[in-house]
């Protein structure tokens, strides 16, 4: 039975379990000290003076490093997300003379351990000069607004416009337009580990080791090498195990400069573990934008136009993602209508905020709330139920691929589905018309219940390439040399199921090596889903190679031709005749330099390939919620929650449901309770998990997740469409659907306080 | 600063260090008796990743110091499992169930359930979710962990029952 | 997030303790369950130059009934105090109270004393406290002195209590026959503070009439609502009666705003809370009345 498509036990998990995986956190050198980063507690501020020297004085203090200590520094660069004019705006791993958010790394104390690295934290004086504060983005876009950068006038680093289709003269043929502004509240991804970092370097070789970057290890060990001036072949990254990803960890921050600079520096190995105190100010932050939005329609629901401006809130620099959520945001905020006129104008503007990155759905989270609430608000003025208004505007399967017309950043033809088929799938399962049903009845007893739905075409996959070596050892044992990353998803697994199939063997006989720069040369790390898609289709593609290999090998050995040979159980045999064989580690020794020299064969079994591709696929699906308001607290409890999502193919349908659910959880946490706020002088509000509200067991429900593999993706040899962000990603759009179904009233913003209910139910019975 | 002598009996084992006051238990557990299993996410007592069972009962780490525990009897995820090559009911079920992605949160929801399981060997979801909502995790959304421990109920009670009714041999 | 350093104590007498805490004054603070405590610690928030921890009095480990009267030492666990079957007899309300506290980790080490003491707003167990009309017993080197719960708790994270004095006991007054009590809360998360509570005891009269009833609401501190008590005396409970009731409760009260949620609404919540929760007492209070009339 071939291991892709069932659901085998995760690979990770026992060490885990165990409790001996090995975090940043759990990583001992010998002689290794403790740093702590002083941030800066002012908004924005001109850094005057820093005197460190009572610190100095403390016993068990190593050092103080600030930008006086690193002449040449450079500003971290954009991996992706370029949109011109923002790098006018990026951070220099330390401020230098000026702070732009509270939590801004202004100097690095290194100590005996970490209790005394926060001794010394207090001993040191900032002298800080108050600049004005500014932290609304439209407010920031003002003509009398403080300008945080100053080659960026308006505090808009860039913007764009996406235009397909006239829209001016299409809304003016509409029936109905619907103008509205919506919000969704700056939250992030905060993964339950904090982010750390353990340095070392050595002095006899001049290697540089560092432990902790993941998710993009190979770019950030260019990022290192460029900006520290140390050759990538003189850094070693490893990534341990990971506590979570979901977009915030493991891209370049600050500190991923100042650890190793620090362990060069004092010429000791260096650990840095975040607090979450810090992290709750330092971690890359989402999800804040604000939308203007036009949408008309024809009488019969038709959509015939959208016309949105989006503000993107990116906070104090541009950060490595550079624009990524806004593209997103602008491209997919048509999602699975056929829309053909759109119009849409985006700012990237900078406020005195931590800096924004992406989490888990970047910008397609934000625009399928903004989009879903539309069409329920439509519907509601025409008439209609909101399943039929989709119904009549979803693209249908005999359009695709569809094109989406040309949008700058972001590719936009969507590869394959049938959106209304699976809309109807999730209505059936759940009884749709007997919950609207059980709503009447229960709304007639005075209880506010309501049904949300919320449809999403998700984006994954993204190239454009991938790097795998597949390698047999002198065991038979196959091992994968992968350029992805693993921030707790389960990728070992499912890239071992794949090589066991693609090779024919155990998947006990498999094993999968990544994150380690020594051992793998090139990688594009694990972000928007692409672990699977590319690195799977790398890892599929170098086996391929393998498997010719061989074959020519025992052709060689058998004296028979390559194609009257056969690959089964971890053997290659003769067709017809299974005795003659030989197994892979035969074949191993087979291929050691003596023999194959001797036999005019490259020595070894090991063989690259890379899989490069300029499309994405499209997974699509659709979130239905049912829910109940306390109309007097603003209390939501959320009755039957279900999400349904094509993959294209599930490699692991266990791991694939796992993350739907995990991904849920968030998407809940996000519509309901998390936020990142800040006062009018850009002091952080949500810097403890008393404030910031990460969902318990107790706030989410069992809830039903189906997966279904209906359409394989074209663009890639095993058809996988990337599984991360499904569950997410129409989470705030469906239970702001359910709850204004519940209450009568047309939700604008997120989260779902009680007291924003509160309000809209009182400005509703006010006439 | 002073130090104290502390002991205390870790997964069954007598364990002694020396710690200054201010010391945090799970500081203490992690670097002076090199049992990492037990994480910390929060250090403020919300996250629950710190969880040790302080005389059987489920407990913050990060909100103790090490001192508080001199004498006192300590399980870690480590001492979970019967031995190094079994697991206990629940983390097998945590595996089979994919109860766990990251595994960050993992070791002290284990340690919350086992704990729960002695109270209750028979729990129902609800009581489930309330004893493990002083746990976050923020990869599975804990439908998974759910199905999880109430399997490794039944499983451990299947197993009791096995051994009940098995002969004696003393 | 490790705290600064301090000097530690851990005597194994009450009279240890309060020599202690007689002698350092100012500079000491007393470690209970450490659930409110160690977080301000490890935020640096707190930094006590002397913990007195008082883990291991045992004098202060106690809970029982004598005279009808229940008495809760101030280390016993918030825990102990849940599935305390004795407390839950006489005082559900408690019970009640206690379960909403945090989670199950937080309640195995936070202590009743601790909770009273530190007086965190919306804090459960005031609340709870001031309703049933508990009095704080508080123990200093030199003596003890009484204080009823209501005129214990000044204000956010204070008291009455005195430097060098520790809350030894709280005395709760034996239940009153045909009482009902209920405790309603909302958080916006499982287990945080509440955004808005409140706690009601209703005792019947054998007509069925509102013999005596006690209303507090969560606030900065607890705030008892004695208008809305007043209102319900020798009335027949009735939704209309609960509901005007619960408006005289919230009628100028004050209350915080935060990013969570404005005064407006916790005072809203407030009223919906009063009314549900005489409700419900007023009907656990007839459940009662049927079984033993
Ligand atoms: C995640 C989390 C959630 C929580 N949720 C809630 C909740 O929903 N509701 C709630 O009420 N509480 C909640 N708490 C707080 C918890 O109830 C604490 O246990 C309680 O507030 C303090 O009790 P403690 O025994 O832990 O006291 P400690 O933390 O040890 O002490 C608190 C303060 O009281 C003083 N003190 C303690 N005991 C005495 C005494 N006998 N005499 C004089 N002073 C004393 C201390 O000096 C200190 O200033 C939560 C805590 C956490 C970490
Ligand atoms: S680390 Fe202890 S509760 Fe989070
Ligand atoms: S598995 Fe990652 S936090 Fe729970």
């Amino acid at each position: 039975m071939p291991y892709i498509g069932s659901s085998v036990k995760r690979i990770e998990d026992v060490p885990l379990l165990r409790g001996i995986g090995k975090y940043v956190g759990d990583i001992r050198r010998p002689g290794m000290v403790h740093a702590a980063v002083l941030r800066s507690t002012r908004a924005h501020a001109r850094l005057a003076a820093i005197d460190a020297s009572a610190a100095l004085k403390l016993p068990g203090v190593v050092g103080v490093l600030t930008a006086a200590d690193m002449p040449g520094l450079k500003t971290i660069p954009m991996r992706t997300g370029q949109i011109d004019g923002l790098e006018r705006s990026q951070q220099t791993p330390i401020a230098t003379d000026r702070v732009r958010y509270v939590g801004e790394p202004v100097a690095v104390l290194v100590a005996r351990d970490r209790y005394v690295a926060e001794d010394a934290l207090e001993l040191v004086e900032v002298t800080y000069e108050e600049l004005p504060v500014v932290t609304d983005a439209h407010a920031a876009m003002g003509p009398d607004a403080p300008r945080l950068h100053d080659a960026v006038p308006r505090n808009v680093p860039a913007d764009f416009e996406v235009e397909r289709g006239d829209v001016k003269r299409a809304l003016a043929e509409c029936d109905l337009v619907i103008e509205e502004t919506f919000e969704t509240q700056r939250h992030g991804a905060v993964p339950l580990e904090t982010r750390g970092l353990v340095a070392e370097f050595d002095e006899t070789n001049g290697m540089l080791t560092v432990w902790g970057p993941t998710k993009m290890t190979h770019t950030n060990w260019r990022i290192l090498s460029e900006l520290s001036g140390i050759p990538q072949s003189a850094i070693h990254f490893i990534e341990p195990a990971v506590g979570g990803g979901f977009g915030g960890r493991g891209e370049f921050y600050p500190e991923d400069f100042l650890i190793p600079f620090a362990a060069k520096h004092f010429r000791q190995p260096v650990c840095w573990i975040e607090d979450r105190s810090e992290n709750l100010k330092a971690l890359n932050q989402s999800r804040e934008q604000t939308y203007r939005m036009r949408l008309g329609l024809r009488k019969d629901g038709t959509v015939l136009a959208m016309d949105a401006e989006i503000l993107f809130d990116m906070g104090g620099y541009t950060r490595t993602h550079g624009g990524v959520p806004i593209v997103a945001s602008s491209a997919m905020l048509r999602g699975p209508l056929r829309i053909e006129n759109y119009h849409c104008h985006a700012y990237c503007v900078l406020t005195n905020k931590t800096p924004v990155g992406t989490y888990r759905s970047p910008g397609r989270y934000e625009a399928n709330f903004v989009r879903e609430r539309l069409l329920d608000m439509a519907a509601h003025r025409l008439g209609l139920d909101p399943a039929e208004l989709r119904r009549r505007n979803m693209i249908r399967p005999e359009e695709m691929p569809y094109d989406h017309g040309k949008t700058p950043y972001h590719y936009t033809i969507y590869d394959s589905g049938d959106l209304p088929g699976q809309l109807e799938a999730a209505l059936d399962h759940m009884g749709y018309e007997e919950l609207q049903q059980r709503c009447t009845d229960a709304r007639a007893e005075g209880r506010a219940m309501g049904v949300g739905i919320g449809c999403f075409v998700e984006t994954s996959g993204i190239g454009p390439w991938e790097y795998a070596r597949v390698e047999v050892g002198n065991n038979g044992g196959v091992v994968l040399y992968c350029g992805i990353n693993s921030v707790g998803q389960g990728i070992a697994t499912a890239l071992s199921q794949i090589v066991a199939d693609e090779m024919c063997v155990s998947i006990d006989d498999v094993r999968v090596v990544h994150g380690d720069t020594a051992k793998v040369p090139y990688g594009n790390g694990s972000n928007a889903s692409r672990s699977t898609v590319m690195g799977g289709s790398a890892a599929v593609g170098a086996c391929r190679k393998v498997k010719d290999k061989l074959l020519r090998l025992a052709s060689a050995e058998l004296e028979i031709d390559a194609g009257d040979l056969e690959l089964a159980d971890g053997r290659i045999s003769a067709k017809g005749a299974p005795e003659r064989s030989l197994d892979f580690a035969a074949l191993a020794r087979l291929a050691l330099p003596g023999p194959a020299l001797a036999q005019g064969f490259t020595p070894g079994i090991s063989e690259e390939d890379f899989f490069a591709t300029d499309k994405r696929p499209f997974p699509y699906g659709v979130h239905v919620v049912l829910v109940e308001v306390d109309r007097e607290t603003g209390m939501i409890e959320i009755l039957d929650y279900l999400v349904m999502e094509d993959v294209g193919r599930k490699i692991n349908p266990m791991i694939v449901e796992g993350q739907m659910a995990g991904g849920l959880a968030q998407g809940i946490g996000g519509a309901l309770l998390e936020e990142f706020a800040y006062d009018e002088d850009g002091q952080p509000q949500s810097t403890s998990f008393m404030d910031y509200l990460m969902p318990t067991a107790m706030d989410v429900p069992q809830g039903q997740f189906i997966s279904t593999e209906d359409f394989p993706s074209p663009h890639n040899p095993l058809g996988v469409k990337g599984a991360g962000e499904g569950g997410i990603t129409a989470a705030g759009a469906a239970l702001a659907n359910a709850v204004s179904n519940a209450l009568g009233v047309e939700i604008t913003r997120l989260p779902l306080k009680p007291g924003y209910l509160l309000e809209l139910v009182d400005a509703k019975d006010k006439p | 600063m002073s130090t104290r002598d502390i002991t205390v009996r870790v997964n069954g084992a007598e364990r002694h260090g020396e710690a200054e006051p201010r010391k945090l238990l799970s500081d203490f557990i992690r670097d002076d008796l090199g049992l990492t299993g037990t994480h910390v996410g929060c250090e403020h007592g919300v996250c629950g990743a710190c969880t040790v069972l302080l005389n059987g009962d489920p407990v913050r780490s990060c909100l103790m110091f090490a001192v508080q525990a001199n004498g006192a009897e300590i399980d870690t995820v480590e001492g979970l499992a019967p031995d190094a090559d079994t697991l206990h009911p629940l983390q097998e079920k945590f595996q089979e169930r994919h109860g766990l992605q990251c595994g960050f949160c993992t070791p002290g929801i284990l340690l919350t359930a086992r704990a729960l399981l002695r109270e209750n060997p028979h729990p129902g979801d609800t009581e489930i979710r309330e004893w493990i909502s002083g746990n976050l995790c923020r990869c599975t959304g804990y439908t998974n962990i759910v199905t999880a421990i109430r399997e490794a109920a039944g499983l451990m009670s299947e197993e009791e029952a096995a051994a009940a009714s098995a002969p004696r041999k003393d | 997030m490790k705290p600064a350093g301090f000097e530690y104590h851990d005597p194994t007498t009450l009279s240890e303790a309060t020599a202690l805490l007689g002698r350092l004054g100012e500079d000491a603070r007393v470690l209970a369950g450490g659930q409110s405590l160690v977080p301000l610690m490890n935020f640096r928030l707190a930094r006590p130059a002397h913990l007195v921890d008082l883990n291991r009095v045992a004098e202060l480990d106690f809970l029982s009934v004598e005279g009808g009267q229940l008495r809760i030492g101030a280390m016993i666990r918030q825990r102990t105090l849940e599935r305390s079957e004795d407390a839950a007899a006489g005082w559900p309300l408690l019970r009640e109270a206690a379960g909403f506290i945090g989670h199950v980790q937080i309640r195995n080490r936070g202590t009743v004393g601790g909770s009273l003491a530190h007086a965190f707003p919306s804090a459960e167990l005031p609340v709870a406290m001031v309703t049933l009309e508990a009095a704080l017993v508080l123990q200093g080197e030199g003596g003890e002195r009484t204080v009823g719960a209501e005129d214990f708790f000044l204000g956010t994270m204070t008291t009455t209590l005195e430097p060098g004095e520790l809350l030894r006991e709280v005395r709760v007054p034996a239940p009153a026959a045909r009482r009902g009590a209920s405790f309603q809360e909302v958080s916006r998360r499982y287990g945080d503070f509440a955004l808005a509570g409140a706690a009601a005891l209703v005792t019947l009269d054998r007509d069925g009439t509102v013999a005596g009833a006690r209303l507090t609401l969560t606030g900065s501190a607890p705030i008892r609502a004695r208008d809305a008590e007043t209102a319900v005396m020798g009335e027949k409970p009735s939704e209309a009666l609960f509901r005007e009731a619960a408006r005289r409760a919230v009628a100028g009260i004050e209350q915080d705003s935060d990013m969570h949620a404005s005064a407006d609404y916790r005072r809203r919540a407030c009223e919906a809370l009063a009314r549900r929760a005489l409700a419900e007492a007023a009907q656990r209070a007839a459940a009662a009345m049927e079984d033993s009339p």
